[in-house]
């Protein structure tokens, strides 16, 4: 049954339930956050409006910076910012900061141990359309080594809004992967939100599913089809992917024995490979990874790529139903 | 923006005009303490048994004017709100970076010798967490300038009367970081940045007209919004020169195009690119500093 504790919307399964881009929370939260600190800025890549900072442009101009398209430049010219004092937003698509600007987000940024706040929208290949070249489904993979940074991928647009402002309230890098596409806003306001500390979403003891961002809405539909067949599984929004939140992890995987993680983004390297680290040292456990399985995306609505990559709800159930199975052999 | 740095005061004493010509004792000094970051640079490399010998010994006059001349800073007082901010982009250069903080008083002239050794402070490339008063974490090409850029523009936000200065080198403009920088900083006017390029013609592979053409050098830092300045990088009145008029100038980032000799100071050294960064055979580095003992009684015997 769903977690009480975790103050999700009545029915996290109605057919009209709202929907939003995670984007949209972090283009509230950024506000709420400049409010609260003057020296927070925003710097752009030239994509201000998609990537949710027109109102903050608007609200704030001297506290606004176009950085034009030179993410390398956005990356280490935040890093100096933040030295001076500032706690940058810089803002792009997660492909091209941190995707193109890698090294400067891990030597000034990481290295130097500079707060900045990197904001990657449009990662997953729910982006759609535009295809391959724009879905960034390596990012977690290549930031997830660099000691210093803490990455969080919030689930729905409330959960964005409220990581905003953790990531700027926290010192220290600080990554946030956003997505362009409306996706269900199950939690609320009063659903808990820590970093680095997963949120149980469901109950259960037969095995757990561990997912983070806006899948985290299909691993709570399929624990539901799941209970149909009397199976009972447990549900991990684990939105901070690092770092993990080890206790929640070694408990679900003592209690349940099998574990299912969801992401979208590459197998390789995401939150799959963080819990499957984690546990192959603690507590080996038998594990079904759902994400991207080592192709690139294509052109596609969102929906349509979400299943044609093997993440849609259906997927989740039979790679639950193949955990069961291995952990009663 | 662009008008509130131009009411920074100048350094000592805002009522006091500094002269635009050093007295002659004044340039001694400076040249003295050159000739001793020079000998700096040898044995602390030396000891590494790695590292780089001709960009730092080339901009030697230039960290002595940074350091002993130049920069608003408080050795005693490394991170100081008000100091003026040094940022190193051509990070391999650091070992004169350090021996002139050394000299000024940041650390230990001794801890010098544990360049590029296990634990210390003096990294191969600057490390801002490691040594306070470093400024930035750079050394990968072009991500100093950028990072100076950054702070000076933070700087302009809040209305702070400290300068940023970076030091980069020629061959490094081969990276389009470096362009993303300079470009950003000429759109934004930012009159507090004082970017000092050591033109010194050469990069790992050879001569940079050789290796990827950067002339005409001055002409494309005019196209992007800047003010140029030339000097001759080693000769301390002529930095001075380039650093006082920079700091009369507004409304655009300034660029002081440094023309120095890699290798300065070391004969077998000045103009071979070889010596861009190459371990020492044995007897190398004595005769080098055989050579810049020499120059040092020199200069302590000319009289005026």
């Amino acid at each position: 049954m769903l977690n009480p504790q975790a103050k999700l919307v009545a029915d996290p399964f109605a057919a009209d339930i709202a929907q939003k881009p995670t984007r949209d929370g972090y283009g509230l939260g950024v506000i709420e956050a400049a409010k609260a600190d003057p020296n927070v800025v925003v710097m752009c890549a030239d994509l201000t409006d998609s990537t949710r900072n027109m109102e903050f442009k608007k609200q704030f101009p001297a506290r606004f910076i176009q950085a034009g398209i030179h993410e390398q430049f956005l990356a280490a010219g935040a890093a100096g910012m933040a030295m001076a004092g500032k706690v940058p937003f810089i803002t792009s698509y997660a492909m091209f900061c941190p995707g193109r600007s890698w090294e400067q987000v891990r030597t000034n940024i990481c290295l130097n141990d500079a707060n900045v706040k990197i904001v990657g929208s449009h990662a997953g290949v729910s982006v759609g359309p535009d295809g391959a070249t724009h879905q960034a489904i390596e990012d977690i993979a290549i930031v997830r080594p660099i000691p210093n940074i803490t990455i969080v991928s919030p689930c729905d647009a409330i959960e964005a809004r409220k990581a905003t402002l953790a990531g700027a309230k926290m010192v220290g890098p600080f990554y946030l992967r956003l997505a362009r596409e409306k996706t269900p806003v199950f939690t609320t306001e009063e659903s808990p939100f820590e970093i680095g500390k997963a949120n149980v979403l469901r109950d259960g003891n037969d095995l757990a599913i561990v997912a983070c961002g806006p899948l985290v809405h299909n691993a709570l539909k399929a624990a539901e089809q799941l209970a149909a067949e009397g199976i009972q599984a447990r549900v991990i929004n684990m939105h901070t992917i690092k770092p993990l939140d080890e206790a929640v992890l070694l408990a679900a995987a003592t209690e349940c024995g099998a574990v299912v993680s969801v992401e979208e983004h590459q197998i390789t390297g995401g939150l799959g490979g963080a819990v499957a680290e984690y546990l192959a040292k603690s507590r080996p456990t038998i594990q079904e990874f759902i994400g991207v399985p080592n192709v690139f995306g294509e052109s596609g609505e969102p929906g349509e790529l979400i299943e044609r990559f093997g993440m849609g709800v259906s997927h989740i159930v039979a790679a639950a139903r193949r955990a069961i199975e291995r952990k009663s052999k | 923006m662009g008008a509130q740095s131009r009411s920074r005061p100048l350094t000592p004493d805002p009522n006091i005009l500094r002269m635009p010509h050093l007295h002659d004792d004044e340039v001694k000094r400076l040249e003295l303490i050159a000739n001793k970051l020079r000998q700096h640079v040898i044995t602390s490399v030396a000891q590494a048994k790695s590292g780089h010998q001709g960009g730092p010994l080339g901009m030697a006059d230039i960290f002595s004017v940074l350091y002993f001349h130049e920069l608003r800073h408080d050795p005693k007082n490394p991170m100081w709100e008000e100091r003026d901010r040094l940022i190193l982009s051509n990070g391999h250069i650091c070992p004169i970076r350090y021996a002139a903080m050394a000299e000024a008083g940041y650390f230990p002239v001794e801890e010098l010798m544990t360049l590029r050794k296990l634990g210390s402070r003096l990294q191969g490339h600057p490390e801002r967490a490691k040594l306070p008063a470093l400024e930035s974490t750079s050394g990968p090409l072009g991500e100093g300038l950028a990072q100076a850029v950054g702070m000076a523009y933070a700087s302009k936000m809040d209305g702070k009367k400290w300068r940023t200065y970076c030091i980069t080198g020629d061959g490094e403009h081969d990276e389009g970081i470096m362009w993303e920088a300079i470009h950003f900083a000429g759109k934004n006017k930012l009159d507090n940045l004082i970017n000092i390029v050591d033109r010194n013609y050469i990069q790992i592979d050879g001569n940079t007209e050789d290796v990827m053409p950067l002339d005409p050098f001055e002409e494309k830092y005019k196209a992007f919004g800047w003010h140029v300045i030339g000097c001759s990088g080693n000769d301390i009145q002529d930095v001075v020169r380039a650093l006082e008029e920079a700091k009369t100038l507004a409304t655009k980032p300034i660029v002081i195009v440094a023309h120095t000799t890699p290798g300065k100071g070391v004969s077998y050294m000045e103009n071979n690119y070889l010596w861009h960064s190459q371990p020492f055979k044995a007897g190398e580095a004595e005769k080098a500093l055989e050579e810049l003992k020499a120059e040092e009684a020199r200069i302590t015997a000319e009289t005026h």
